[in-house]
């Protein structure tokens, strides 16, 4: 039977890998995937202590972290399209003009 | 109507004289696009002969000129026509006078208020000045406004004639209107600011009309001398004002003579009153030529003649006679005063400094005296007029020093017939010769202008002093009150001061109207007597020259009951009976014989000047007179030299060296202040510099420099890299949840 362990250890992979993702891609796009990949994990952990709990408040967390994930993709594309039209490149190191 | 009431429109309508005749000058001034009236003496054909003599030849050659003068026609209209009317006006303003007050008091016509301080406002405990718009109408007053309006009248219509055809026409009347509004208004003032409005705006319409031919240099500072000498009166005369504040807390005539008359003694304490009257006769000292300032007035006679009639001899300088006769409860307190003071230790120079009218008598008959020695061996003949005035001017001073005011007013009164009379014969001279002023090349004119010589000669015989005519009845007056006062020796000068004025009257006359003609055989033939509008004026002064002295006739001699004395005695306020002067009366024989000396005197004046210029050529016996005398002669034809040691002593001595010393003091002590009060400050803005540097600065960059160390090592930790960051942020969560789960 599959418990709420394996949905726990399947989103802390998740997480692990998008954490990973984030830190070493530098491709933005790629970064933008891992942290939605982070926020699934997120999901994924808030209804499986929701079914787990029987509270559907986490399941509604979950809508709305979907809600929020779809808007920050929207304003990560938007600025991952701005980096190009800007560098000609979405390269994460090209964007570094705040080194002090 | 009362008389309040019409007292302003006297000086309306000259107001509108000026300013309509103004306008309509520089309407025409503007079209002719700035080609002026170039002031100068046009003498057409005579311009050569007119050259030296500072006058203008308003010949008749009028194609000469080339132009009309626009609006000659309106000048010749409104510029007269103002005068009459405010004659007119004042005659009317003193019959309604007389029916209120029957010349018993003034009247007073308050227009409004000039400095309005209210009357008994104060500041910080002290009185403030308040000064009302306001004329007043009293005997004084009255006097003078007859003659002003009516001699100047007279003299507007001549010079209708006179300055027919000069291109300043319309200035000439606008000025000439000017001078009546501000005339009037000094005879008319309430309170001594009024009054110096008035003396100020006649000493701004003298400047422009001496200068009225300002092309002429010696026009232009003939102009500016009497302004700077004027000055020099005027400001005693603000200090007598500043003076009357200080003492009486206002500066009105009727309050100040009324606190004055009140108590006497307190006001007098302390020569006071004494300092306040003799910087008053400062400014009459300006305004009326006396010595010392008398230096302007000779000059004066650059502008046109008809000018120096009506303001360099009738009107504007007997202003300061008028001021002292209407101060004269001042210079009679002042009087008493310093005698009742003198009592201990009686002597002159006591007298001299404690007796404001002591000094005034004794600068009045000097005056008097060294003018008429002046007029001996002048030979322009408007000079000698001049001089003439300024002699007689003394003579009024003389009578307002030995306080007999009443006499003084009644010379000027009889002066301006006569003088005018005389400026004005001498004009229509110049006029026939076409601008000659020099009486050696005049001669034999008696048949050539009748006229003029006619009234010319009684004006003569009324300034000399013959029994019957205007100038004997005043002059005596004075004489008899000099010697009553007890003043023999300024008696005796006096005397022969009406002799030396005889001789020089009559030597002019002689010179200019009896002889053969001494001029060019061209100026001959140009002789003519002069327009109607000329002669008709002179006859009527010749006629006041004749007749005003019976205004005045001595009580002694028959019929005479002192009318004129009698007219002015309201203005001459009760005192308390401390200060009431005992009058002189001198025996009946003893004033005969005192008329008698100056009329034997003047007779002797006339004898020896119709002995000695005598025959066709009459220098023969003068000249080797003049010879025999040298250096003196020369000295007396100089004036004594006095422009050129004031040149010498102020212009020179006080303005350029005076002027380097003053440099120096400036420079060496008065600089200390600026430059030590600098030194102060760039001292304690260093003290401030230093402190701004080190303690403000020192904040500032304190907080700058903590956080530039910080940062320094720091901003290594700022890459610009965003997964450096975020490996920060997840090692910081990473660690922080690793607490928390370890601390529970």
């Amino acid at each position: 039977m599959i418990g709420v362990t394996h949905y726990v250890a399947l989103s802390f992979v998740l997480f692990a890998i998008g954490v990973t993702g984030v830190l070493i891609r530098r491709n933005l796009l790629t970064v933008l995937m891992s942290i939605e990949l982070i926020l699934n994990a997120a999901n994924l952990n808030l209804i499986a202590f929701s079914r787990h709990l029987g509270d559907l408040n986490g399941q509604l967390f979950a809508v709305f972290v979907i809600t929020l994930a779809a808007g920050e993709a929207a304003i990560g594309l938007a600025i991952i399209i701005s980096m190009y039209r800007l560098k000609g490149s979405v390269n994460l190191d090209d964007a570094a003009e705040l080194r002090g | 109507m009362n008389s309040a009431a019409i007292l302003p429109w006297i000086l309306v309508f000259p107001l509108l004289g000026f300013l309509v005749n103004g306008l309509l000058y520089l309407i025409s001034h503007s079209k002719m696009g700035g080609k002026d009236a170039p002031g100068g003496p046009h003498g057409s054909g005579h311009g050569d002969t007119a050259k030296n003599s500072g006058h203008h030849a308003p010949g008749e050659e009028a194609g000469g000129h080339g132009h009309e003068i626009p609006f000659a026609g309106a000048h010749t209209v409104i510029g007269p026509a103002a005068c009459a009317l405010s004659f007119l006006t004042a005659l009317l303003a003193i019959v309604a006078w007389w029916g209120e007050t029957h010349g018993q008091g003034g009247v007073v016509a308050t227009l409004g208020t000039w400095l309005p301080m209210g009357e008994n406002a104060t500041w910080f405990g002290t009185k403030v000045l308040s000064v009302d718009v306001a004329f007043r109408i009293d005997a004084l007053s009255a006097v003078m406004l007859f003659f002003v309006t009516f001699i100047g009248t007279l003299i507007h219509v001549y010079s209708v004639g006179y300055m027919g055809h000069d291109p300043g026409y319309g200035r000439y009347f606008s000025y000439l209107n000017l001078f009546m509004f501000a005339m009037l208004t000094l005879v008319l003032g309430a309170n001594l600011p009024i009054l110096f409005v008035g003396w100020e705006g006649v000493g701004l319409c003298s400047y422009l009309l001496i200068g009225f031919y300002w092309i002429k240099d010696f026009a232009a500072d003939a102009g500016k001398k009497a302004f700077v000498v004027n000055r020099i009166g005027d400001f005693g005369f603000v200090l007598g004002i500043f003076g009357c504040f200080a003492l009486f807390g206002t500066v009105d005539f009727e309050r100040m003579f009324a606190l004055a008359a009140g108590d006497p003694g307190r006001y007098a304490a302390g020569g006071l009153l004494t300092a306040v009257c003799l910087c008053l006769f400062v400014g009459a000292c300006g305004k009326s030529a006396q010595i010392p300032l008398y230096v302007w007035l000779p000059d004066a006679m650059a502008g046109p003649t008809p000018v120096s009639a009506l303001i360099h001899a009738a009107t504007m300088v007997t202003a300061g006679v008028y001021m002292v006769a209407r101060c004269n409860l001042f210079f009679r307190i002042s009087h008493v005063w310093a005698v009742e003071s003198a009592h201990g230790h009686p002597t002159t120079g006591w007298l001299l400094t404690h007796d404001a009218s002591f000094v005034v008598a004794v600068i009045g008959c000097a005056t008097a005296f060294f003018a008429a020695t002046m007029g001996l061996a002048q030979n322009d003949i408007k000079k000698v007029l001049a001089y003439s005035t300024v002699s007689q001017l003394g003579y009024m001073f003389l009578g307002c020093g030995v306080l007999a005011f009443s006499a003084g007013i009644f010379h000027v009164f009889t002066h301006a017939w006569f003088k005018a009379c005389l400026f004005l014969g001498s004009g229509s001279v110049i006029h026939a010769l076409s601008g000659e002023q020099d009486m050696t090349k005049m001669g034999g004119l008696r048949k050539l202008v009748p006229h003029t010589f006619l009234t010319m000669f009684v004006a003569t015989l009324a300034i000399a002093g013959v029994p019957g005519l205007a100038g004997f009845f005043s002059k005596d007056a004075i004489l008899g009150e000099t010697y009553a006062a007890g003043h023999p020796v300024l008696w005796g000068l006096a005397i022969l001061t009406a002799g030396l004025t005889a001789f020089y009257m009559f030597r002019l006359i002689r010179m200019t109207f009896y002889g053969t003609f001494r001029g060019t055989p061209e100026q001959l033939q140009h002789v003519h007597e002069s327009p109607a509008s000329m002669t008709v004026p002179l006859y009527v002064l010749a006629a006041g020259a004749a007749f005003t002295g019976f205004l005045g006739i001595p009580k002694f001699i028959l019929g005479g009951d002192g009318t004129f004395e009698k007219f002015l005695e309201p203005v001459f306020v009760k005192l308390p009976a401390a200060f009431v002067l005992e009058a002189h009366e001198l025996p009946h024989a003893t004033e005969w014989l005192v008329m008698g000396t100056s009329v034997l005197v003047a007779v002797l004046g006339i004898a020896l000047a119709w002995s000695l210029y005598s025959g066709a050529f009459p220098f023969a016996i003068p000249s080797r007179i003049a010879a025999s005398l040298g250096w003196f002669y020369r000295l007396v034809r100089d004036k004594y030299r006095v422009d050129e040691l004031y040149e010498a002593v102020f212009v020179d001595g006080l303005i350029k060296k005076g002027g380097r010393l003053l440099w120096e003091i400036d420079a060496r002590v008065v600089d200390l202040i600026p430059n030590g009060a600098a030194a102060f400050a760039v001292g304690l803005s260093n003290i401030s510099a230093w402190f701004d540097r080190t303690f403000v600065d020192g904040a500032v960059n304190g907080v700058g420099n903590t956080f530039q160390a910080a940062f320094r090592g720091m901003h290594r930790a700022q890459t610009g890299r965003t997964q450096n960051y975020a490996l920060t942020m997840a090692v910081g969560i990473f660690g922080f949840v690793c607490l928390y789960l370890l601390l529970t």
